[in-house]
C-alpha cells in the first residue's frame, strides 16, 4: 500500500497550480463565465501544452502513460479554482470510451486530436425522463444500411456548446431500461438533423439540450459492440464520477479554508467570530468532511480497475460521502460567512453552487446509496460459533 | 499510489493468520472482549503474544517493538479482528509504556517495560477526578515531597479495570503555586498495593463493573517513581493522549462488527423477509459501512504519514471522533436489529457455564448493554468535543 504521488503527478500538480494561480483567479473566472462563449479555448491550449490532456492516456495511445490518478490530481486543482473547461467530458468520458473500446482507426482519428487540444467533446447520455439510470433510454439508433439513424433528446449535456463532437448513448434494440440493446456513438455536432438549445448552468458552466432528428451516422461511428455497451458506459461513468469527486474535494478544501480565514477577520460583539466555540466546532466538522472526501476519492480512484462489483461499490461509496460532505461544507461555508456568503461578489457562494451541482452529476446521494445497498443486501449466513 | 499488497505482505498475512489460528486459546474463541471477563482471560492472549515478541508492535524495536510497517500493522489488526481476539489492554501497551520509554530513566525502563511486554503486570490510569474531566488540568490530587518519597492525597475516578491493577500512573499536582494549571503537574507511578490506595467500584448503566473510584490517602511512593521531571507531567500526559487516540479508531473491529450486524439482519425477519432486505434498514447499514470506509482510508493515510516520520499528531483527533461515532452507531443498529430481544437483562452468560434457560437468540444477549456501554467512547480519551477543540487550535489555528 502506498499513498504517495509519483514525481510526474507532483510535477503536474505544481505546474497546474501555478498556471491557475496566475491566470484563473476568481475575477477572471467570473468574467470568462459571463462572456459570450463562457470558456477560454486558449486556456484549453495551455492545458494541452502542460500535458494535462495527455496525462491519463497510455504511451501507446499517444499519452504520457498515466491514468485515473493523474486525472484525480488535475481535477482536484480544477476544483480549487472552479475551472469550467470540459476536462471530464472530453478527457475522462470521450477519452475513456476511446481508450477502453475504440478501434485503432477511431483512436487515430480522435485521440490524437483530443490530446493535442484540437477536439473538444461532450457526453450526451442523460435524458429528460431517464434520471440517473444509464439504461433508461428513449433515444434510438436504428440500423440503416451500413450506418445508423439516431432520434431522440439528450438533456443537460455539459460543455456541449463548446464541443465539436458528441458521445451519444442510444438504444439499438430492446425496450426502455433493458440492459441489453444499448450502443455508443461518436457524432459530429454539426451533423445534419442535430439542433441544440444552449444555456448557462447555475454553477457558471454551459450546457445544451441536444435534439436528434433522423441523424445519419456511418458504421464506424459505433464504439465497441452494438447493443452491448452498458458495462462500458457504466465503467466510463464510474471513472467520471471519481473525477468529479476529486473536483469536489478541491472545492471543499477551498470553501473550508475561506471560511476559517473569514472567521479570523470578521468581528462581532468585539471579537473575531472564529473565537466562538459554536462556530469552531462546525468548522472542525467541515475539516473532517473534507479529509474524509480526500480519503474516499483516493480509495475509489485506486479501485477503478478492480472487478466490476468492487469498483461499483467503491465509486458509489465515494459519491455518497462526497455528496453529503459537499452539501455540508457548502451550506456551512455560506452560513458562517453570514450575509456576505449570500452575495454574488464573494467567491464562497460560487464554491457552494458548484458543490451543490456536483451532487447530481453522475448520480446523487440517493442513487448511489441505492446502487451500493443493492450490491450488499444479500442475506449472509450466521458464522459458526 | 496503490492499494496492492506486496508478496512479502501477503506472506506476512499468512504467517500471522496461521499463528493466531494455532495459538489463540480454544476457551477464548467466540467469547470476544467484555469488561466482566476474569483477569486471566483478559491477559491470556497478551501473554502468548509477549512470548512471541508481538505484544507491543508499535514500540521502537530497541524496546521490543516489531518494526512492522503501517501496512503490516493494518494486517495484524485485521487478522486479530477476524478471530475476535481479546487484545492486550491499552493502559500499559499504548499509554504508560510509550511514556516510560520516551521520558523515563533507564532504571525505570528496565523495571517496568518487561512486565508491560509480557503481560504480567496490569496497569491502570489515574487521570480524571470528580472535579477534573474535560478540564483535566484542574486536577487537585497532590503529591508532596517528604524525603525520598512523595505523599499522594486525592481522588481519581473512572479508573478503568483498576480492580485488577498491579500498578497505576497518576497525574498529581506537585507545585500548587504554579502560574498556570498545566504547570506544576507530575506523572507518578504507584504500586497499587501501597497502603492508602483504595479502589471502589462504580456500576455503570450497562450493569457492568468496568470503572472505579480510586482514593489515595497518604500514599507514600518512592521518588524514583516520578517519570521524567517534576512539574513537567502535563507534557507527558498530552503525549500519552495523542498515542491513545491513534489506536482508538478501531477500524478492523468495526468492520467485523458490521459483518456480524449483517448476519443478524439476515436472520431477523421483517414482513416475512430478512431484515437486511428492508430498504430503510439496509440504507442505515450502507451509510455505516460507507462512513467506516472513509474512516479506514483516513487512518491509512494517517499511518502512511506517520511512517514518513511524523508522530501521531492532531489528525488523530479525527480518528477518535469518527471511530467512536461509528462504534456507537454500530451498537445502536445492532440493538435495533434484535428488536424485542433487546429487553431481557442478563448478568452472567450461558456460555460461561450457567444453566439459565436461554431467552432469545444468543446474538441479542449483549445488544443493549453493549449499546449502553459504548456511549462512553465519545466521552473518554478526551471527549469528542475536546477533540474538536484540539483541531480548532492545532489545525485551524483559531
Amino acid at each position: 500500500m502506498d499513498f504517495n504521488f509519483s514525481e510526474e503527478q507532483t510535477m503536474i500538480r505544481d505546474s497546474l497550480a501555478r498556471l491557475l494561480r496566475d491566470q484563473y483567479e476568481f475575477e477572471t473566472r467570473r468574467k470568462v463565465s459571463e462572456s459570450e462563449s463562457g470558456w477560454r479555448p486558449e486556456m484549453w491550449q495551455q492545458f494541452a501544452e502542460l500535458g494535462l490532456l495527455a496525462a491519463p492516456f497510455s504511451e501507446e495511445d499517444g499519452g504520457l502513460g498515466g491514468g485515473a490518478l493523474d486525472s484525480m490530481v488535475i481535477m482536484e486543482e480544477f476544483g480549487k479554482a472552479l475551472v469550467v473547461e470540459p476536462y471530464i467530458p472530453t478527457i475522462v468520458c470521450a477519452g475513456g470510451f476511446l481508450k477502453h473500446a475504440g478501434s485503432p482507426a477511431q483512436k487515430e482519428e480522435h485521440l490524437t486530436a483530443i490530446i493535442g487540444g484540437e477536439r473538444v467533446f461532450a457526453f450526451a447520455y442523460a435524458e429528460p425522463r431517464g434520471r440517473y439510470d444509464l439504461a433508461d433510454l428513449e433515444t434510438t439508433a436504428k440500423k440503416d444500411g451500413d450506418g445508423y439513424v439516431i432520434n431522440g433528446h439528450k438533456a443537460v449535456v455539459i460543455g456541449a456548446p463548446w464541443a465539436s463532437h458528441l458521445i451519444v448513448t442510444a438504444r439499438t434494440s430492446g425496450d426502455r431500461r433493458d440492459k441489453d440493446g444499448i450502443s455508443v456513438f461518436i457524432v459530429e455536432k454539426d451533423a445534419k438533423g442535430i439542433t441544440t438549445r444552449d444555456y448557462p448552468t447555475v454553477d457558471g458552466r454551459r450546457a445544451s439540450e441536444v435534439y436528434f432528428e433522423n441523424v445519419s451516422v456511418p458504421a464506424d461511428a459505433l464504439i465497441g459492440e452494438e447493443g452491448k455497451a452498458l458495462p462500458l458506459i457504466e465503467r466510463v461513468v464510474d471513472e467520471a464520477t471519481v473525477a468529479v469527486c476529486a473536483e469536489a474535494m478541491g472545492a471543499m478544501g477551498v470553501a473550508h479554508q475561506m471560511t476559517v480565514e473569514y472567521s479570523k477577520q470578521r468581528k462581532q460583539f468585539g471579537v473575531a467570530i472564529g473565537k466562538f466555540q459554536v462556530l469552531q466546532h462546525r468548522m472542525v466538522d467541515m475539516f473532517m468532511e473534507h479529509e474524509q472526501s480526500i480519503s474516499m476519492t483516493y480509495m475509489a480512484t485506486l479501485k477503478l480497475d478492480e472487478d466490476e462489483e468492487t469498483r461499483k461499490k467503491a465509486v458509489s461509496a465515494a459519491k455518497v460521502r462526497i455528496g453529503q460532505g459537499g452539501r455540508f461544507v457548502g451550506q456551512e461555508a455560506v452560513q458562517i460567512h453570514g450575509g456576505m456568503g449570500m452575495t454574488d461578489e464573494l467567491a464562497v457562494g460560487h464554491y457552494f453552487k458548484r458543490l451543490t451541482m456536483i451532487d447530481s452529476e453522475f448520480g446523487n446521494v440517493d442513487h448511489h446509496m441505492r446502487r451500493y445497498t443493492a450490491l450488499t443486501a444479500e442475506p449472509v449466513k450466521m458464522a459458526a460459533e | 499510489m496503490n492499494l496492492e499488497f506486496t508478496p512479502e505482505e501477503i506472506e506476512f498475512r499468512k504467517e500471522v493468520r496461521a499463528f493466531i489460528e494455532e495459538n489463540y486459546p480454544q476457551h477464548l474463541r467466540g467469547v470476544g472482549a467484555r469488561e466482566d471477563l476474569s483477569k486471566e482471560y483478559m491477559l491470556a492472549w497478551h501473554q502468548i503474544l509477549g512470548k512471541k515478541g508481538w505484544s507491543v508492535p508499535a514500540w521502537p524495536e530497541k524496546y521490543g517493538g516489531t518494526g512492522w510497517t503501517p501496512t503490516q500493522k493494518y494486517i495484524w489488526s485485521e487478522e486479530n479482528a477476524r478471530m475476535d481476539t481479546i487484545m492486550p489492554l491499552p493502559f500499559g501497551v499504548s499509554m504508560v509504556g510509550p511514556v516510560i520509554y520516551t521520558f523515563g530513566s533507564e532504571e525505570m525502563k528496565a523495571k517496568h517495560l518487561p512486565g508491560i511486554r509480557d503481560g504480567s503486570v496490569w496497569w491502570c490510569q489515574g487521570y480524571s477526578e470528580p472535579g477534573a474531566g474535560s478540564d483535566l488540568a484542574s486536577l487537585k490530587t497532590t503529591a508532596v515531597r517528604d524525603g525520598d518519597h512523595y505523599v499522594i492525597n486525592g481522588q481519581k475516578t473512572w479508573t478503568t479495570l483498576a480492580q485488577h491493577a498491579d500498578w497505576g500512573f497518576f497525574l498529581c499536582r506537585t507545585d500548587p503555586n504554579a502560574a498556570k494549571p498545566q504547570e506544576g503537574i507530575s506523572f507518578i507511578l504507584a504500586d497499587m498495593n501501597t497502603p492508602g490506595i483504595e479502589v471502589k467500584p462504580i456500576k455503570t448503566i450497562d450493569g457492568g463493573h468496568e470503572v472505579n473510584e480510586t482514593w489515595l490517602t497518604d500514599v507514600r511512593v518512592p521518588v524514583e517513581n516520578l517519570v521524567g521531571k517534576e512539574n513537567e507531567g502535563w507534557t507527558y500526559a498530552k503525549f500519552l493522549l495523542a498515542h491513545e487516540r491513534s489506536g482508538i479508531a478501531g477500524v478492523a473491529r468495526s468492520k467485523r462488527g458490521v459483518e456480524k450486524l449483517r448476519q443478524i439482519a439476515s436472520t431477523e425477519v421483517l414482513d416475512g423477509k430478512p431484515l437486511i432486505k428492508d430498504d430503510d434498514f439496509i440504507r442505515k447499514i450502507g451509510q455505516l459501512e460507507i462512513d467506516l470506509t472513509a474512516l479506514e482510508f483516513t487512518e491509512l493515510r494517517t499511518l502512511a504519514s506517520e511512517a514518513a516520520g511524523k508522530g501521531p499528531g492532531p489528525e488523530s483527533s479525527i480518528l477518535k471522533v469518527k471511530g467512536t461515532e461509528i462504534q456507537q452507531r454500530l451498537t445502536e443498529l445492532t440493538l435495533e436489529a434484535v428488536g424485542h430481544y433487546g429487553h431481557p437483562y442478563f448478568r452472567g452468560f450461558p456460555e460461561d457455564g450457567s444453566n439459565e434457560f436461554p431467552i432469545g437468540p444468543d446474538y441479542a444477549h449483549q445488544a443493549a448493554p453493549t449499546y449502553f456501554n459504548m456511549r462512553k467512547t465519545s466521552i473518554y480519551g478526551g471527549s469528542n468535543e475536546i477533540q474538536r477543540n484540539i483541531i480548532t487550535k492545532m489545525i485551524l489555528g483559531l
